[in-house]
């Protein structure tokens, strides 16, 4: 695969789902590794007093890095299903932007198993970590 | 410590109405008691995850458990004294996409508090509370008042 074809996949699924715009979330490539980039905007504050992001939008961020990475690695014309994920809040969530990176555990016939893992800062204190299975679409 | 009902609806709404990411996501307070909380969420076009379909996002649906969640630990833990609440973990098993274009609604139920942890269990769902589209598994810490 290209990297120019991996961008291409990777445009493909941020551009045409309407809630990675609403989140205002968007990404970059270094071969086929991508990292998610969700930039802060006050829309997605969870709490006003601290301020940090609403946890259930972390969340929601590192399930769409993990749907976007599988853009790029198990390319479909549907979207992929998600199935289950955990997510671990390690911190709180600062009104700045946050990074994620997912690892493909593994591609299965029917199934993905991704971990994901988002930053603020510095990539070695994780925000937030999260564990999915997600179901392919076949091509 | 108790709270009246209205006091307790009165905080619930604004955790549920005016939270920026909340309100962002048109969240609307259904009902709130002592340990349970009900939240419901209009479809809106840029909510969508599959355009080919038009199903809402599962983004929203966990935004929407975590934060249904929070409101059913919140509820319980006012009458307790406790400042504030966080997520620990937020476990989400997803059994079917919503309907195309069909508006989320879910419930939660704090149902253990120990002296630092609450445990809740959450469900959303379209059209039939026994037909859930998701269910969720959370632990949040809780803050106390200082002495």
């Amino acid at each position: 695969m290209t990297q120019q074809a991996a961008a291409q996949r990777l445009e493909q699924f941020l551009g045409r789902v309407p809630y990675v715009r609403f989140l205002g979330m968007r990404a970059e490539l270094a071969g086929d590794e991508m990292t998610a980039i969700l930039p802060f905007a006050p829309h997605l504050i969870g709490n006003m007093v601290l301020p940090a992001l609403h946890g259930g939008v972390i969340g929601a961020f590192m399930e769409m890095t993990a749907l976007a990475q599988l853009s790029v690695i198990a390319p479909s014309a549907k979207v992929h299903k998600t199935i289950d994920i955990t997510i671990e809040y390690l911190r709180p969530g600062k009104a700045m932007t946050m990074y994620a990176r997912a690892d493909v555990r593994k591609v299965g016939r029917q199934i993905a198993n991704v971990h994901v893992e988002a930053w603020q800062e510095a990539r070695d204190k994780p925000a937030a970590a999260l564990r999915g299975h997600f179901l392919l679409s076949g091509s | 410590m108790t709270i009246t009902p209205e006091a307790l609806r009165d905080a619930a709404r604004h955790m549920v109405e005016t939270v920026p990411q909340a309100s962002a996501l048109g969240f609307k307070l259904i009902s709130v008691e002592p340990s349970r909380g009900s939240i419901f969420t209009p479809w809106r076009e840029e909510l969508v995850g599959d355009p080919d379909t038009g199903v809402i996002a599962g983004g929203v649906i966990t935004a929407l458990l975590d934060h249904v969640c929070g409101l059913a630990v919140t509820s319980r833990s006012l009458e307790g004294g406790f400042l504030s609440t966080a997520t620990l973990d937020l476990r989400i098993d997803y059994m079917r996409p919503a309907a195309p274009r069909a508006d989320v609604t879910a419930n939660a139920h704090c149902y253990k508090l120990t002296r630092n942890i609450a445990f809740v269990r959450a469900h959303a769902f379209d059209a039939d509370p026994e037909d859930p589209i998701a269910t969720a598994q959370a632990a949040f810490i809780l803050k106390r008042a200082a002495p």
